[in-house]
């Protein structure tokens, strides 16, 4: 009898081994998958932050984690357990085993646990709820008004004076003088969210509601994201980009974007199709009668390293073929082709190549 | 008594033409023939949605790929969670309800057959009326398309501004007129249990399969009611110049929110319950012990159903509600995994000490044990409000739902296939397929659910038609796609098994299973009239009790 048990617990514990080197397998599979070598750009990793809110998400998830990762292994033991030591064998095969109907104290035990747990978790996401969103601003802050559009993203600075579009640019913060971007949320359309996932967890800019969110970036670089609210069509291609700049990149960018248009007299006749064909409904550049905000403003597009909110490098191929047949780059956009004879386009493009 | 029975039906079935076969079906209210028919009709739609899925993941198996439009891809992912929940999810339930219940409680048929029959043919034409997008959903606008504002049609993308047309207007009809076919069936399984129960048969002597979906249809009365009057609201601002949810004229995006969820989220246990039930059920026949706190279990149910109706806002963490709510949506939600917990403890406690069979339909608990499990631990980094500011509206989601619908409700409904095929039938699936079907169908799930958490936390949000490369997502999303073929291979064994099995498969008998309640106590398939006298129970289990009279239920509670 004891040699039997002693047999079927080696086949038990063979079991038990078994899965578990299947399972470390599978996390070790996942963690190589994970582990992609990186190429030029970053990528956008909840797990790797560059920021305040970032870092309290990830620290807060690495202790949710590791409770619920508990939780799992004790639970996943016992159920593993009663499946593989309780299975019908030819012995007890001719009989039904004791009918045990529960337990009062065992019942209680596996209720009150739980709260317990439940109770330390909550006091824990109190905690970081309360000191993300309800962060104080300083006075030195950045502030930032990103309203959210089918399929683009604008950014105005107020007290700067400098719009742009999909490319945003905040500066670097330190804890000594710590220069966070505060961004109030609006939306033209549609709802959509943003999300920069080394920066901060995400946000909505919901029509006819104004929303609030804040990153500090500890270091320089460029942080990618996307809209993470389905918003129609192109939700896809509404890229994201955040460059941190170091304070003295960061001026020298919001003075280069206060300068006026370029008004460069050799491209005057790229300039007069902008002015006399649809462009100026939707598009502005500064210094032009073109005064839209439908569409992106352009008086410093050569400034922005993509076009049509990150869907394309901005190459000179790049933006004529944009503005020729946006469908061929970003099928569905609002933009429209602009039906140009090739003259028209090319002096067009060449224009818009010197607004920097 | 019961071999009377099959000699009297087949006699007829011998002399009736297929029209007369096929005109009693349409015109009938039996509760076990309406039961087949929400079933049927729902796996009819379980494999346009898998169509659907798998259109889903080969446009997603490559960055930049050109399989489908965003237009085309955009209305699939609509179609198929629409199509999932309303026209599979729900009908299938109720299916197994409308055909279980009644069986199960000692009653002839539900309360009211014929308004039973009413709501099969309104879900019915709720189903229709959604696929008849694909023809007349743009009208007069020009050729048909089908909704693509997401399963939640959030405002304002709904409203005429942004989706121009009738496509959205059939997403609308069909839910209202699903809703009310679900309204009408949950209305009639709450006064068939709380009428029709057979002598002896008191509340605390149900089986749980009963009382799991009695009080899963109270749910239903408190959760579509919500979502049939914001469709309504819906039509009001698309046709009558209602400013609802209508932004540009003032109206807000976030009421339809928080209408959409305080559907949506009692809607996710309006469908697990019922697969709690399955496993209440199964589990204890297949580890030859009885359910392991029986009056817990109740008392769970009934908890995760008052509690589950305050969570809602927490699939609007990132809306920017403030830090209270938040909070207070935190601890509803993880409050919820309290009961849940206790019913998978007590699934433990059943087994444990027990007798484990591994034929098809406990494997299938099995897995559903362990995934809804990790569902439900997932579920708790999604309830904590900072954790979800990152994981919201990720790929991380879409695998945690997944998890809970494909890895939970998916497999409890499968394991019940298994076990009430051959009562439905009168033939047993085919062992060796089920176990093929279940163990491709476990990879399959696996290699595809498992992954698909990972892109989410590197930044991967849902419902994008393509994605750039280089963010260390193109490896995961190849085997995700790879994983769901698996799964669509699996189905068909699945299906299969069912077509042959239902000419070939071995004669089942009254009870196969050795089971203790009462649906086994009549032929297979059940006469129209169920049982031939209303039968007496004294316990929880009245066939264990005629098995042993030596030592029946009755003596320990």
């Amino acid at each position: 009898m004891t040699n039997k048990h002693k047999t079927e617990w080696k086949a038990v514990a063979a079991r038990v081994t078994g899965i578990l080197l299947i399972l470390t397998g599978v996390l070790l599979a996942a963690r190589l998958c994970v582990a992609i070598p990186p190429g030029d750009l970053p990528i956008p990793s909840i797990f790797d932050p560059r920021s305040t809110p970032a870092d309290a998400l990830n620290q807060h998830s690495h202790f949710v984690l590791a409770i619920t990762g508990l939780i799992f292994v004790v639970v996943f033991t016992l159920l593993a357990y009663a499946i593989l030591k309780f299975r019908q064998t030819t012995e007890n095969a001719d009989r039904e085993p004791a009918q045990v109907y529960g337990s009062t104290q065992i019942e209680l035990a596996w209720t009150i646990i739980p709260i317990l747990i439940v109770v330390v978790l909550f006091l824990a996401v109190a905690r970081v709820i309360h000191a993300v969103q309800d962060a104080p601003k300083p006075p030195t802050a950045v502030e930032v008004t990103a309203i959210g559009h089918q399929f683009w993203w604008e950014f105005r600075y107020p007290a700067l004076g400098v719009v742009t579009a999909n490319e945003l640019h905040v500066p670097v913060s330190d804890r000594v003088h710590p220069t966070p971007t505060f961004l109030k949320l609006l939306s033209a359309d549609t709802d959509h969210s943003f999300w920069i996932p080394q920066l901060a967890g995400k946000t909505d800019l919901i029509p006819n509601r104004v929303n609030e969110t804040w990153v500090d970036p500890h270091e320089t670089g460029l942080f990618l994201g996307q809209c993470a609210q389905y918003c129609g069509t192109q939700h896809a291609k509404m890229l994201l980009r955040v460059y941190v700049d170091s304070p003295e990149e960061f001026a020298a960018w919001v003075g280069a974007q206060r300068q006026p248009a370029n008004q460069d007299e050799k491209e005057s006749a790229g300039r007069h199709v902008f002015e006399t064909t649809a462009c100026l409904n939707c598009h502005a550049v500064g210094g032009t009668n073109g005064t839209g905000r439908f569409g992106p403003d352009l008086t410093h597009l050569m400034s922005r390293h993509t076009l049509a909110s990150g869907a394309a490098e901005n190459t000179p191929e790049n933006l004529r073929l944009w503005i020729e047949n946006p469908d061929a780059i970003k099928p569905g956009s609002l933009m429209p082709g602009m039906k140009l004879s090739d003259a028209d386009l090319d002096a067009l493009v060449r224009y818009l190549e010197t607004l920097r | 008594m019961s071999s009377d029975v099959m000699a009297i039906q087949s006699a007829d079935a011998a002399v009736r033409s297929w029209t007369e076969v096929l005109h009693e079906w349409v015109t009938t209210v039996d509760h076990k023939r309406l039961g087949v028919l929400y079933i049927l009709y729902a796996l009819f739609f379980l494999v346009i949605g898998g169509i659907e899925a798998t259109i889903i993941r080969i446009q997603l198996v490559r960055p930049h790929n050109d399989f489908v439009s965003p237009q085309v891809f955009n209305r699939m992912f609509t179609m198929h969670g629409t199509t999932m929940i309303f026209f599979v999810a729900m009908p299938i339930l109720f299916g197994f309800a409308n055909y279980l219940v009644p069986l199960m409680i000692g009653a002839r048929d539900m309360a009211f057959p014929r308004l039973n029959a009413f709501s099969f043919w309104l879900t019915a034409f709720g189903g229709m009326l959604l696929y008849f997008s694909f023809l007349g959903g743009s009208g007069l606008y020009g050729a048909g398309n089908a909704p693509d504002v997401g399963w939640w049609a959030y405002a304002p993308l709904a409203s005429r501004a942004f989706s121009p047309g009738h496509s959205s207007d059939y997403w609308t009809i069909a839910l209202l007129a699903s809703g009310f076919g679900s309204i009408g069936t949950a209305i009639n399984i709450i006064a068939t249990i709380l009428s029709m129960r057979c002598p002896g048969m008191k509340l605390s002597r149900m089986p749980l399969l009963a009382w799991l979906n009695l009080v899963m249809s109270g749910m239903v009365l408190l959760a579509i009611t919500p979502l049939s009057a914001a469709q309504l609201m819906l039509l009001v601002d698309r046709y009558l110049g209602g400013h609802f949810f209508d932004t540009q004229a003032g109206g807000s995006a976030t009421l339809w929110m928080h209408f959409f969820w305080i559907f949506g989220h009692p809607e996710v246990y309006v469908l697990i319950i019922p697969c709690f039930a399955f496993a209440s059920e199964i589990i204890p026949v297949f580890s030859r012990k009885p359910i392991f706190g029986y009056p817990v279990m109740v008392g769970a149910t009934v908890c995760i159903a008052f509690v589950s109706m305050s969570v809602w806002a927490h699939h609007m963490f990132t809306v920017g509600m403030n830090s209270y709510a938040n909070s207070f949506f935190t601890i509803t939600t993880m409050a919820v995994g309290v009961p849940t917990g206790i019913k998978i403890f007590n699934w433990l406690g059943t087994m444990w000490g027990g007798k484990i069979q591994f034929r098809t339909p406990m494997l299938f608990c099995i897995g559903f044990l362990f995934q809804f499990l990790i569902a439900g631990l997932t579920g708790i980094m999604l309830a904590s409000s900072p954790f979800d500011w990152q994981l919201s509206g990720s790929y991380f989601v879409v695998a945690h739902f997944h998890y809970v619908i494909v890895g939970g409700i998916l497999f409890a409904l499968f394991g019940a296939f298994y076990y009430w095929y051959p009562k439905i039938t009168g033939r047993m699936l085919n062992e060796s397929l089920g176990k093929l079907h279940f163990w491709l169908f476990l990879i399959g799930f696996h290699l595809t659910f498992d992954l698909m958490h990972i892109p989410g936390l590197l930044g991967m949000p849902r419902r994008i038609y393509t994605y750039e490369p280089g963010r260390g997502w193109e490896t995961l999303n190849l085997i995700v796609t790879i994983g769901a073929f698996v799964q669509g291979i699996a189905t068909l064994v699945f299906v299969a098994n069912l077509v042959i099995s239902y000419f070939k498969g071995a004669k089942a008998g009254n009870d196969p299973w050795d089971a203790w309640t009462l649906e086994w106590s009549t032929s297979s398939p059940p006469p129209a009239y169920n049982f031939a006298s209303i039968p007496t129970v004294a316990s929880r289990r009245p066939l264990w009790d005629l098995k042993h009279p030596e030592d029946p239920d009755m003596r320990y509670e």
